[in-house]
């Protein structure tokens, strides 16, 4: 299994930000997202992150709404998420779940961080846990060995990142903008002011997500952050393609495009 | 009697309730909240991104503040009175009870107030709270309508921009309801993605809020979603109770053997409910839509046949299937139509102050047209739930019993439901 410490080091070493690349398992297929998310991993992707579908997506915007939902009528389950993280993480990506809360507290804390290490996954990003509610999962992930990502929000006042920040390992997930995901024109100028204001609260690595769908925005957030997360951008690229192939296709020239972002 | 524990965990960091003129009038009962994080025993809490998590704090800080604020409280008190039509009576339903086994019965009459709900109460708290917050912008959900209804109502008179999120099933089936936020000068979003109803305009309503929280403040409609809204609802909506039980004990001399109401997200029946926790000999029953009867899986009964989850940021029972994802529910009536319910309903079902039961479509379309043909009052489909709970409770408890029920809302948006259900 690749960690994300193993990740950042070398993308340190190489003077370069990280590339974490978004997709849901179960979308376009189950084997289609293996095949999306390894095209994106040999395209120059440093980090995976394959999203676990769940009903009420009240984070993300309509690009993601719509793959998840795809996904769940194509009857993905949480035992083909943990498969598609064990095909993923086989491409040498260090693989991660984006989860809403509910499925796991379901599954079962520690039966969802024991079968997620199982299946090579480094760590999960939780969006909606809050860092109060946040101990029964952060216990179970160190009993099982992988890291927890928890998000800062512009909107967050010093003492909340301290806050956050302490319940992360990994890195630290900065929203750039007051928002859901979604490609936009331009990502949020609060970006880099929050990314400085997180660093003053950990010496972790801090990634910059939300609105970041080409080359040139990579290369603008690569600048002052440690990692660079795009999600909607690969789905609308699988969402536009008139078959599998050619969105397979598409999704790996956007990558190399992202990877040469991050090493401009 | 679990009652002792439930009264020691409930006043954990209790600073206490709103009291309004009612409350002194009546000699107040004390309230409680829940902690400091939000929790109802292990229920409630906040499960929402953290981009929310200032503006929670932001409303939950500016509404301490409020409520000990004489000047907040008397504006409440009077537009309580001059525009909602406050104190609402009670009404004894001799007729109808005929069908109850002899119990006495007595409405609260909530579908009296203006705009025939008791959504009113809530949503003019709420909206006063967003002019003390600096907000210039309200966005609400709505299942029925009813809750959108009030949120446009508040907005126009207190001159607030308005956006309502409604799921396009509903907007279809409360065309009437959507007419009437347009006149009023309420924005109405179509929700398209996911049910298209309540539980993805509340999704909606969420990432809307999420965007413009800087001059946005979301107008909860219930007693569920992430702390504070359970408990500012429940304040802004106690009165109910905190009138009927000063109403009842002046008819009858005593206190009532049991309060009935109906439990969607729980915003009426907590309203009637709470001003009677500490009355142990007072039996809660809250009724949940049945629908088509629990063995067919269509149903919206959260509280008797779901399970403990996470729904709309709080920690509560929902409706889910073995893998967390929310299962949808199905309810004749849109208000009661939804998957999860607010956490202090939990907190007193899993403490045992209150009873929940399931009241079927049909069961609740029949008290529907017996409470209009025998004392000429048709209620809302909600309340009808209660209504038939009410109904079944009165044989059980025989013919020396008094019951309260909540009639929560009038049954006018009701009538295209009903002429196709009655073939009218």
């Amino acid at each position: 299994m690749t960690t994300l410490q193993t990740v950042f080091e070398k993308a340190r070493a190489e003077n370069r930000s990280a590339l974490v690349g978004y997709l849901p398992a179960g979308f376009p297929s189950k084997d289609g997202a293996v095949a999306a998310a390894t095209a994106m991993v040999e395209a120059g992707c440093d980090v995976i992150e394959i999203g676990l579908p769940y009903s009420d997506p009240l984070m993300d915007g309509p690009t993601i709404q719509d793959a998840v939902h795809r996904s769940l009528l194509n009857g993905t389950r949480i035992s083909d998420v943990m498969r598609t993280v064990e095909g993923v993480a086989a491409s040498g990506a260090a693989t991660l779940v984006m989860t809403y809360w509910n499925p796991v507290d379901r599954y079962g804390a520690e039966r969802f961080a024991r079968d997620l290490a199982s299946a090579g996954g480094a760590g999960t990003i939780t969006p909606d846990l809050t860092p109060e509610e946040s101990g029964p999962w952060l216990a179970a992930s160190k009993e099982a060995g992988i890291d927890t990502v928890f998000l800062v929000a512009p909107s967050s006042p010093d003492e909340r990142i301290s806050r956050v920040a302490s319940c992360c390992t990994g890195f630290v997930y900065a929203a750039s903008l007051m928002g859901v995901t979604g490609a936009r024109e331009s990502v949020g100028s609060a970006a880099e002011g929050l990314v400085k204001r997180t660093r003053s609260h950990t010496s972790l690595p801090v990634c910059v997500g939300l609105g970041v769908g080409n080359g040139r925005q990579a290369a603008e957030v690569a600048a002052y952050a440690d990692g660079v997360i795009v999600g909607s951008a690969f789905i609308r690229r699988l969402l536009d393609a008139p078959d599998e192939k050619t969105g397979l296709a598409e999704v790996r020239e956007l990558a190399y495009e992202l990877a040469r972002g991050v090493r401009r | 009697m679990t009652d002792s524990v439930h009264r020691e965990e409930r006043t954990t960091g209790a600073e206490g309730v709103l009291i309004t003129s009612a409350d002194l009038a009546g000699g107040g009962v004390r309230g409680d909240d829940p902690d400091i994080r939000g929790k109802f025993g292990v229920f409630g809490g906040r499960y929402v991104p953290e981009a929310l998590i200032p503006a929670l704090d932001e409303v939950a800080a500016e509404y301490e503040k409020a409520k000990t604020d004489l000047g907040f409280i008397r504006e409440f008190d009077h537009l309580l009175r001059t525009y909602a039509g406050r104190p609402t009576t009670i009404t004894e339903v001799p007729r109808f009870a005929e069908q109850a086994g002899g119990a006495r019965l007595l409405l609260k009459r909530e579908d009296l107030t203006h705009t025939g709900a008791h959504k009113i109460n809530n949503v003019l708290g709420q909206a006063l709270l967003t002019k003390r917050l600096g907000k210039t912008r309200v966005i609400a959900e709505t299942g029925a309508g009813q809750h959108g209804v009030a949120t446009a109502t508040a907005a126009a008179l207190m001159g607030l921009e308005c956006v309502i999120y409604m799921g396009a099933v509903d907007c279809e089936r409360q065309a009437l309801n959507v007419a009437r936020m347009k006149l009023l000068g309420a924005t109405v979003v179509p929700v398209t993605n996911g049910s298209q109803t309540l539980k993805d305009a509340i999704n909606e309503a969420f990432r809307d809020w999420v965007t413009n929280v800087d001059r946005t403040h979301y107008l909860f409609g219930t007693v569920a979603g992430p702390h504070p809204f359970p408990e500012i609802v429940r304040d802004f909506a106690r009165i109910i109770g905190v009138e009927a039980r000063r109403q009842v004990l002046e008819l009858t001399g005593r206190l009532p053997d049991a309060v009935a109401a109906a439990v969607g997200g729980g915003s009426n029946a907590i309203g009637i409910f709470h001003a009677f926790l500490d009355d142990e000999n007072v039996q809660l029953h809250g009724y949940e839509a049945g629908g088509r009867g629990a063995e067919n899986g269509e149903h919206a009964l959260t509280l008797t046949k779901g399970s403990i989850g996470v729904l709309h940021g709080s920690r509560t029972y929902v409706l889910q299937d073995e893998e967390g994802q929310t299962i949808e529910s199905h309810s004749i009536s849109a208000g009661l139509d939804y998957p999860g319910v607010g956490p202090e309903h939990a907190w007193l079902k899993d403490s045992g102050r209150a009873v929940y039961h399931g009241v079927t479509d049909a069961e609740a379309m029949e008290a529907f047209s017996l409470l209009a043909r025998t004392e000429g009052i048709i209620p809302a489909i909600e309340s009808s739930h209660a209504l038939a709970g009410a109904l079944k409770l009165g044989r059980e408890l025989g013919p020396e019993a008094t019951i309260l029920v909540n009639l929560s809302g009038r049954g006018d948006k009701d009538m295209g439901t009903a002429m196709k259900y009655f073939n009218l």
